[in-house]
């Protein structure tokens, strides 16, 4: 009995929460074509997310790319398609692990990092001040981090593919002696664009996702100190979940 | 003050928050063109019916109405552009913290005028020299004393100079020569562009030199409203305490109590 509301209270809780999220991507969307364009702020954010995430993005997609091609080969070599390495780093790059890792770690990174600062915004009443001064938040705060998000976290993707082929290449060609030749030529011969394209389609929707929940969990912050931290936790653990749950669905529509 | 026209106007307001209840029924009128200032104990709720004036906060109960639109009724973009018209100085200041102190002041302004940067840029010096803040533009608010945040939140409140000026502790916190330079500029301001302000403080001294009628808030009520003199000579014993400074024996004025 006791599990059972307590359940039923999460879920609730849950639910409301979607419902205000959507509420804030809804009125993104209505204040996305109105003025004004506080251009300086955009590109604030567009640096902010850059340069917080580039440096783990890269070492993210660097190990990812050479673990994978170690792990490739030990499979292929049972029945002697070595000669795959490449076109198997390349996909699994391409298709699901860069935009998924590399989402998962602008989340832990950048999208705490906004969840933090709107929330301290929130709770020393800065909002409020936005608010007296007839300047709505979401348009104002959610809507350059949604729109910049939305930006960067496809381009960290293909920076991160771009090296975890680099690092796979490295450890197929260099360490494990694969010829580099076969290598290159099954990648291009298999990988497609469409491939690629996929794999952006979908970090396009996490960049959404990540900076929906983490500015709608950031706006959410109550009390102090405390009350920031937690909606920081809130933040990167729903939006990990989110990314996981979404990559799912959007592979088994897609493909 | 039946003959004025009150801008603002509170009508049974009642306000709680998870079970505290912090506005009991209150009623005030804000008359326009005069500086009220709006007395109280601390943790009585005065920040909480300065937020009922431009509906940062809604009433739970009980009617709003600034220049006879009931903000309650309100869709929120015809709430957005009652706010335009008034200029509100949070008690901590409220300033955005990644922004310089020019930026903050000239942010209501970037907002809501088309004006040129360079215009802009001779506002926000003039709103700072006001406040006797000079050569600081380009710092960050975290690098200033809480007075002189104050006093930036206080150039930013005036920056677009509105109609309907909200203070919220505008000297706490400020030494005596500064209390009075920001008492002066708030008298001026008022004056000069015949706006219409509201000031909330326990500084006694302060509201006796600036009003032009006082409000006393008790235990979610406005129990008194009326010119300094009157005040002054109130026969209610709260507000006697208030003025001599005398611990309230009676009863604790948290609001857990009663009705
Ligand atoms: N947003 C809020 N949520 C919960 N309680 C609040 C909120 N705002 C104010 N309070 C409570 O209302 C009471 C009055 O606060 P306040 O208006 O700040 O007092 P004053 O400004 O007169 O010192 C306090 O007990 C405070 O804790
Ligand atoms: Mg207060």
């Amino acid at each position: 009995m006791f599990i059972l509301s307590a359940l039923g209270r999460v879920t609730g809780r849950l639910l409301q929460e979607m419902g205000g999220m959507a509420v804030l991507l809804g009125q993104s969307l209505l204040y996305l074509p109105r003025r004004p364009y506080r251009w300086r702020y955009f590109f604030r954010q567009l640096e902010f997310i850059g340069v917080n995430s580039l440096f783990i993005v890269i070492l993210t997609g660097l190990f990812t790319g050479m673990v994978l091609a170690l792990q490739a080969y030990y499979g292929l070599r049972k029945f002697g398609g070595e000669s795959m390495l490449g076109a198997g780093v390349a996909l699994s790059m391409t298709r699901e692990l860069g935009p998924v890792l590399t989402a998962l770690m602008v989340a832990a990174r950048a999208g705490s990092a906004m969840a933090a600062e709107l929330g301290t915004m929130k709770v020393t009443e800065q909002v409020d001040a936005l608010l007296a001064m007839a300047v709505h938040p979401v348009h104002y705060l959610a809507l350059p981090r949604l729109l910049a998000s939305v930006i960067m976290v496809p381009l960290l993707t293909v920076i991160s593919v771009f090296i975890g082929i680099v690092g796979g290449y490295f450890v197929g060609v260099i360490l494990l002696g694969v010829n580099p030749g076969t290598y290159m030529q099954k990648m291009l011969e298999v990988v497609t664009a469409d491939d690629l394209y996929n794999g952006l389609y979908k970090s396009v929707v996490f960049g959404l996702l990540l900076a929906v929940i983490s500015c709608y969990e950031g706006l959410q912050a109550k009390g102090g100190a405390e009350g920031v931290g937690l909606v920081t936790t809130r933040a990167v653990v729903l939006s990990a979940i989110a990314i996981l749950i979404f990559d799912y669905i959007m592979t088994a529509m897609l493909f | 003050m039946t003959d004025k026209r009150h801008i603002i106007r509170l009508e049974q307001v009642y306000k709680s928050f998870n079970g505290l209840k912090v506005l009991r029924g209150l009623d005030l009128v804000i008359p326009q063109g005069e500086i009220t200032v709006i007395l109280g104990r601390s943790g009585g709720g005065k920040s909480v019916l300065l937020k009922h004036f431009l509906g940062l906060l809604l009433p739970d109960q009980g009617h709003v109405l600034v220049d006879g639109q009931n903000l309650v009724a309100l869709a929120e973009r015809q709430l957005f552009q009652v706010r335009k018209r008034f200029g509100y100085l949070f008690q901590n200041g409220a300033l955005f913290d990644s922004l310089t102190v020019g930026e903050n002041v000239a942010f209501p302004l970037q907002e809501h005028t088309n004006w040129r940067w360079t215009k802009i840029k001779a506002v926000v010096e003039e709103k700072l020299q006001q406040v006797g803040l000079q050569g600081i533009t380009e710092k960050m608010p975290g690098e200033l004393s809480g007075g002189m945040r104050k006093r930036v939140a206080l150039a930013r409140a005036l920056a677009l100079d509105p109609e309907i000026l909200l203070f919220d502790e505008p000297t706490t916190g400020l030494d005596p020569i500064m209390t009075t330079t920001i008492g002066d500029l708030i008298a001026t301001t008022v004056r000069r562009l015949q706006v219409t302000a509201v000031i909330i403080s326990h500084d006694l001294s302060l509201a006796f030199s600036l009003a032009d009628t006082i409000a006393f808030l008790h235990r979610g009520r406005i129990i008194a409203h009326t010119d300094p003199e009157s005040f002054r000579n109130s026969p209610l014993e709260p507000i006697q305490q208030f003025i001599a400074g005398r611990p309230d024996t009676t009863v604790d004025n948290t609001q857990k109590d009663e009705d």
